[in-house]
Order: C-alpha cells, then sequence, then structure tokens
C-alpha cells in the first residue's frame, strides 16, 4: 500500500462514500445515484464490465472500497457519454468514472495491467514530453506494451493502417528523432509542472 | 348565449372533467350560481377515457352518471361546452372572463339519432381514441358523452358532406351557418380545473415510441379495452393484429427524470397495476405480465392493491429502468434491453406489447394562461395568495387520481365560496 492510501484510509476509516465525495473528481454526486440502471443497459461496453456504474455506486455507499479502486471497471469507460445523456438524475457518470480511475492511481492501488490504464499512461508520457502528441512513437509504445514478441505481432498487422497514414501525411517517419513541439516548449513544461503542484496542494487539503 | 346572467357572485369553473364537475355541484348544491367552461364538446374530461378505476376496478362511466344526473338536476349550473376563456381580468370578488365558443353546428333539437353520422363520409383522426382510429364529421365523441348531442366538425363545413348532414336531420338540429360567439361573464371566484395531457412519448428516444408499432401508451392502452374502442375492446397489437398476451409495462415514462419531467407523476404505477388486470381479464392464465419499475409508488390504501398483484404468479416485477427499446424486426417484438437492480443482471426481454406508462403534465402551458397565475417548476398551479380568486382544483394543482382530484375540487370549490359570500356580504 502507499503512503497517500495508507493515510486515506485512516481519514476516512468506514465513510468510503465521504472519501468519494472529497476525493474524486465530481464524486460529490455518487448520493444522488437512485438506482434505476438506466446508466449500466446503455453503456456499449456495459457487457464487459465487472461492475457497471450503478453498481459502482452502489458499492461506493456500501463501503466497498478496495474492490471499487481496485477494479477495472470504470477503466473499461470510453467516455461515449450515453450514462450521461439518459440518467434521470443528471449524474455525471462519465466523468465519475474517470475521476475514480484518476483517484486509485493516484493512491497507487489501480489495476496494473488493464489495457486502457497502460495506454492513458503512455500518451500521457509522450504527450507531457513535447506538447504535442507524437503518434509514431505513441504506436511503437503501444505495439509493445504487452512485450517484444507480442508487439512485433501487432505491429505487421497494423502495418496496412501504418502505411496508409503514412501515405495521407497523417504520419511522419521524422517523428521518430525528436518529432513536433509546442512553439514554447519550456514554458509549456513549467505549466504542466504547476498545475501539478495545485493538484497535489489540493489533493492534500 | 347571451341569456346568461352572471354576477359577482357568480363562480366560474374552467375544465368540465371530474374536478371541475366536482367543483361545481359542490358550489351549485349551496345555492351558487356557477358557469362550467369546457373546451371538449362533452364533459367528464380524461376519465370519460378510462376503462375501468382503481382500486375498486368498476367503471367510471358510472361515477360520471351520478355527477351528470346532480348536474342535470341543479338549476344553477351553466354549462358551456366547446368553450375556452380566452381573457381573464379583475381581483378576488370581481372578474370578467372573455370566453370564446366554438360552433358545434348542431342545436338542441338533436336527439342523438346519429342519422348525420351514417350520412357523411369525411374521416378525421379519432381525439378520443388518441387518434388510434378515425371518426366521422359528424359524431358524438362517445356513446355516454354529455350533453348527447352531435358535433359537426368544422373541418367539413362548406363541403358536400356537410350539405349531406344537414339534410339527413329529421330535426332540423344541423346549423352549418353557426357562428363562433364571444361573450364576456362577471364572476367573483374561478376555479381552474383545466387537469393534465399525457407526456409526449415522442420525447422519450430510445424507448422508440416513434418508430416501434408495438410500443403504445397507457392512455392508449385503456381505449384499447373499452368495447366501443379502436380494437373493438381486444387487446392485440397494432403492428399485426396479434393477440398481446405477453406485455411489459414500462413505469416512469417521461416522468422522474430531469430530461423530461422531474417529478413523480403519481398515478401512472397504480395505473399499471391496474392495467395488468386488464391483461388477465383478456387471457386468464396465458397472461405474462412484466412491470419495470424504480419502485412501485402504490400510495396509502394503495397498497392493498399492490400486493394483490404481486401474489398474481402471471405478473413479475422487474426493478430496473429500462435502458431502450429495439424491435425485433422479424416478429415485431419490442426487446427491452436494460441491467436490473436486484443482482445487476443484464436482459434483452422480447414481449408481444410493451405499455409506456407516461407522466402527468398540465394541459395549460405555463405562459398562455389567461391571467397571471403562481405555477411551479412543473407548470402545475400553486396555492399562493397572488393568484387571488382563482384556485386550481384537481390536475392543474398537481399530477392526482381521481380521489385526490375530488378532494382538491372541493376544497377549491369552497375557498370560491368563501370569496363570493364575502361579495354577498360587502353588497348586502
Ligand atoms: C393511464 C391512466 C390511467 C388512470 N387510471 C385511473 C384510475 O383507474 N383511477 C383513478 O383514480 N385515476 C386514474 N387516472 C387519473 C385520472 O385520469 C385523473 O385523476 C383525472 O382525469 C383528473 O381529473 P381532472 O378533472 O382534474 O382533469 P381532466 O380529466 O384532464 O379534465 C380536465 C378537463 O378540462 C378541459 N380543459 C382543458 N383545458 C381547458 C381549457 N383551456 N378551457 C376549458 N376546458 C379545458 C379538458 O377538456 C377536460 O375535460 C389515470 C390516469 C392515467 C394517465
Ligand atoms: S442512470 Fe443515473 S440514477 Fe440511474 S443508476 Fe445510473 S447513475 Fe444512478
Ligand atoms: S407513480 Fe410510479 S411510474 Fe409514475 S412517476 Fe411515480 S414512480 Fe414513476
Amino acid at each position: 500500500m502507499s503512503d497517500t492510501n495508507t493515510g486515506m484510509v485512516e481519514k476516512y476509516r468506514n465513510n468510503f462514500l465521504k472519501e468519494v465525495e472529497a476525493n474524486v473528481e465530481e464524486g460529490e454526486w455518487v448520493k444522488m445515484c437512485m438506482q434505476c440502471g438506466v446508466c449500466s443497459g446503455s453503456c456499449p461496453l456495459g457487457p464487459h464490465w465487472d461492475h457497471p456504474p450503478q453498481e459502482l455506486f452502489m458499492m461506493i455507499r456500501a463501503g466497498k472500497r478496495d474492490e471499487v479502486l481496485e477494479s477495472t471497471s470504470m477503466w473499461m469507460c470510453t467516455s461515449c457519454y450515453n450514462c450521461i445523456v439518459r440518467c434521470p438524475r443528471e449524474l455525471p457518470i462519465t466523468h465519475i468514472m474517470h475521476g475514480l480511475a484518476h483517484y486509485a492511481t493516484r493512491l497507487g492501488i489501480e489495476p496494473k495491467n488493464q489495457p486502457t490504464r497502460k495506454f492513458a499512461q503512455l500518451f500521457w508520457n509522450n504527450l507531457a514530453k513535447n506538447g504535442r502528441v507524437n503518434e509514431l512513437w505513441l504506436g511503437v509504445n503501444l505495439y509493445f506494451m504487452d512485450g517484444f514478441v507480442n508487439g512485433i505481432k501487432v505491429a505487421l498487422g497494423m502495418a496496412g493502417i501504418g502505411l496508409g497514414m503514412l501515405k495521407a501525411k497523417r504520419l511522419s517517419l521524422k517523428e521518430l528523432v525528436g518529432g513536433h513541439t509546442v512553439k514554447d516548449k519550456k514554458g509549456f513544461q513549467a505549466m504542466i509542472k504547476k498545475a501539478q503542484e495545485l493538484e497535489a496542494a489540493r489533493v492534500d487539503n | 348565449m347571451s341569456d346568461i346572467v352572471a354576477t359577482n357572485q357568480t363562480i366560474l369553473v374552467v375544465g368540465g372533467g371530474i374536478s371541475g364537475m366536482t367543483a361545481a355541484l359542490e358550489a351549485a348544491e349551496v345555492g351558487k350560481q356557477v358557469i362550467l367552461i369546457e373546451k371538449r364538446p362533452f364533459i367528464g374530461g380524461r376519465v370519460s377515457q378510462l376503462y375501468k378505476y382503481f382500486p375498486k376496478l368498476c367503471f367510471p362511466t358510472c361515477g360520471l352518471e351520478i355527477n351528470q344526473r346532480r348536474m342535470n338536476a341543479n338549476k344553477n349550473i351553466t354549462v358551456l361546452t366547446m368553450s375556452e376563456v380566452t381573457n381573464l381580468q379583475g381581483e378576488a370578488g370581481n372578474y370578467t372572463a372573455t370566453i370564446k365558443i366554438s360552433p358545434r353546428h348542431v342545436n338542441a333539437n338533436c336527439t342523438a339519432c346519429g342519422a348525420c353520422a351514417d350520412a357523411v363520409e369525411a374521416e378525421f383522426d379519432n381525439e378520443f381514441n388518441y387518434n388510434m382510429d378515425k371518426r366521422k364529421g359528424a359524431y358524438l365523441a362517445y356513446n355516454m358523452a354529455q350533453p348527447q348531442r352531435y358535433v359537426i366538425d368544422p373541418r367539413m363545413i362548406g363541403t358536400d358532406d356537410a350539405q349531406k348532414a344537414k339534410d339527413a336531420c329529421k330535426f332540423d338540429a344541423v346549423d352549418l351557418d353557426m357562428q363562433e360567439e364571444t361573450i364576456e361573464v362577471k364572476a367573483g371566484a374561478v376555479v381552474w380545473a383545466t387537469g393534465w395531457r399525457p407526456y409526449d412519448a415522442n420525447k422519450i428516444q430510445p424507448y422508440g415510441y416513434d418508430r416501434i408499432d408495438n410500443v403504445i401508451t397507457s392512455v392508449e392502452f385503456e381505449r384499447m379495452m373499452d368495447p366501443f374502442g379502436p380494437t373493438g375492446g381486444k387487446l392485440v397489437r397494432p403492428s399485426d393484429g396479434k393477440e398481446a398476451k405477453n406485455v411489459a409495462f414500462i413505469q416512469c415514462a417521461g416522468s422522474r427524470d430531469r430530461n423530461y419531467l422531474k417529478h413523480c407523476s403519481r398515478i401512472c404505477c397504480m395505473a399499471s397495476l391496474k392495467q395488468s388486470t386488464y391483461v388477465s381479464e383478456k387471457y386468464g392464465d396465458e397472461a405474462e405480465v412484466s412491470i419495470y419499475y424504480i419502485d412501485i409508488r402504490a400510495i396509502d390504501r394503495f397498497d392493498d392493491f399492490y400486493q394483490r398483484v404481486q401474489d398474481d404468479p402471471n405478473v413479475s416485477f422487474i426493478k430496473s429502468k429500462v435502458a431502450n427499446i429495439v424491435e425485433n424486426k422479424e416478429n415485431g417484438n419490442p426487446t427491452l434491453n436494460g441491467v436490473d437492480t436486484e443482482g445487476y443482471n443484464r436482459y434483452a426481454n422480447e414481449h408481444d406489447l410493451v405499455v409506456l406508462a407516461v407522466g402527468m403534465e398540465p394541459s395549460v402551458d405555463k405562459d398562455t394562461f389567461p391571467i397571471e397565475i403562481k405555477v411551479n417548476d412543473e407548470g402545475f398551479i400553486e396555492q399562493d395568495e397572488a393568484n387571488g380568486g382563482v384556485f386550481a382544483a384537481g390536475c392543474s394543482s398537481d399530477a392526482l387520481d381521481v380521489n385526490r382530484a375530488v378532494q382538491s375540487a372541493t376544497a377549491s370549490a369552497l375557498r370560491a365560496i368563501q370569496v363570493v359570500n364575502r361579495v354577498a356580504q360587502a353588497e348586502g
């Protein structure tokens, strides 16, 4: 367990709902859920989740802290917004899903091998470097996410699409070395740093 | 019509549903002068479009008839049908109402023999049956309609059909030259009883009311049970006329939902519980009813009714707000998709017919009242000092069942009586 995680367990004891309300983006909405089930039924990926949103909300109220935060469920959210559109209580469900995933990550107890989580991390690392997404490196890293052998397989499978993107100038081989950046890269990195500090300060309070 | 006598001691009742009738009777039976304004060609309101009443499962025509008799026996009530209040001015104890009376084109000579209807060919959507079938251009809204007087649809005026209707009438009751009239009446107090309308099911996009034939509304389902209704009393599917034995009810269709109506419409749980008995009435043990709900709100003494339906082995309850409905193109069955709350089980259930328990909204739009009036977020009239001598009765004040609508109407009648009594005292 990370220190932050132990700290939070200490701080909120048995009140996981309070913890979510205080720390998860849009978490204060959780108690508004009336358990109608429309979100779960509307989610296109719903059948592949261990716990659909409605169930996650109930689990939060029931104090099932570990089951929720270690769950892969909220990582399955593709931000299609179907649930938000239909929720009769207007809960920002999509944002809560991302909020939960983010919170779990902050605590260091997220499911490490969940592919969306891995991709999100790759994407962030890639973006945070130059302020622009380097598609080529993102693709390469993504292919090799599950190891070298598998990466070659995936890459070969995707070769057609890659060549197509090259032709359509959506992908440039120049990106392999350096790649394009934002104009003021230093400024951008300072901005990110500051934002991270602010966020850390907010969370610690 | 100019023979109507109205003074500051008259009570004007707007809307002739069960609430308006009740308010009018309560006031008239203690000796007050009442003018009852009804927009449609008949009084009785939406209750007349119900097959049976919960909780006793008796026929509404019976209760309506009793009220009708009371009205006929009372000289203090003047009823104006096909009329609307277009303007209302003044304050408690002193109102002037402008009333527009549309031409019925049939006068008091009418014996309701129906010869005019037989003679005409033109047909129009039948509003009484929520447009599920057609009616003639000369018509009586339904067999028991009060007053028992036919109507010539204004869209027929100027056509050969209109002339045919006139020629067919042996009593010289058809008057094609009848014109719209506007009159002004005085009143000391106003009871506003314009009732409700079903929420527009087309707005609930995921349920496909506009796309799927076998998805209907609860009000349409009521009409299907009427032996004189659009299906001759048969419970069949609109798409192919097949017997609808496996019927699903979807609760809160448009209610308790910030995308549609925020409020709980309060009667629809009971309406679906009642309608589940219709399926059993038609198909006995072959009936298969599923009720999809968030929670069943069978309030107060209605709980007995709920328990009885729960005991019926042919009725099952699924705790889940259905996410969406798609049509199985092969057999026309609507398929309901969702996840239930008791176990989080994913389902895709097919039914013969799906009934949306649509919500109730006020029949008069917020901004169209002829006088400034305080309404709540949902458009129901508040009981507020600022409304002066205008009092809401029945479903214009809230989503209510008949029992509560009648209570509300009696209360409003009493308030109106107090106002005109004060006028009487002042005038000596
Ligand atoms: C599917 C369904 C089933 C139901 N079943 C039952 C049941 O079994 N038992 C029960 O107790 N309740 C039942 N209800 C509820 C019941 O229908 C209402 O309680 C009842 O209709 C209320 O009567 P009302 O007079 O307030 O309104 P309404 O019946 O709506 O009457 C209002 C009248 O005012 C007239 N009007 C409207 N606007 C104007 C205007 N501008 N000027 C003049 N006149 C106007 C209308 O034409 C109408 O005649 C059911 C409701 C639904 C939706
Ligand atoms: S749709 Fe909204 S109210 Fe319904 S279960 Fe999901 S979050 Fe809760
Ligand atoms: S009465 Fe029942 S169906 Fe109607 S809105 Fe309320 S809970 Fe929903």
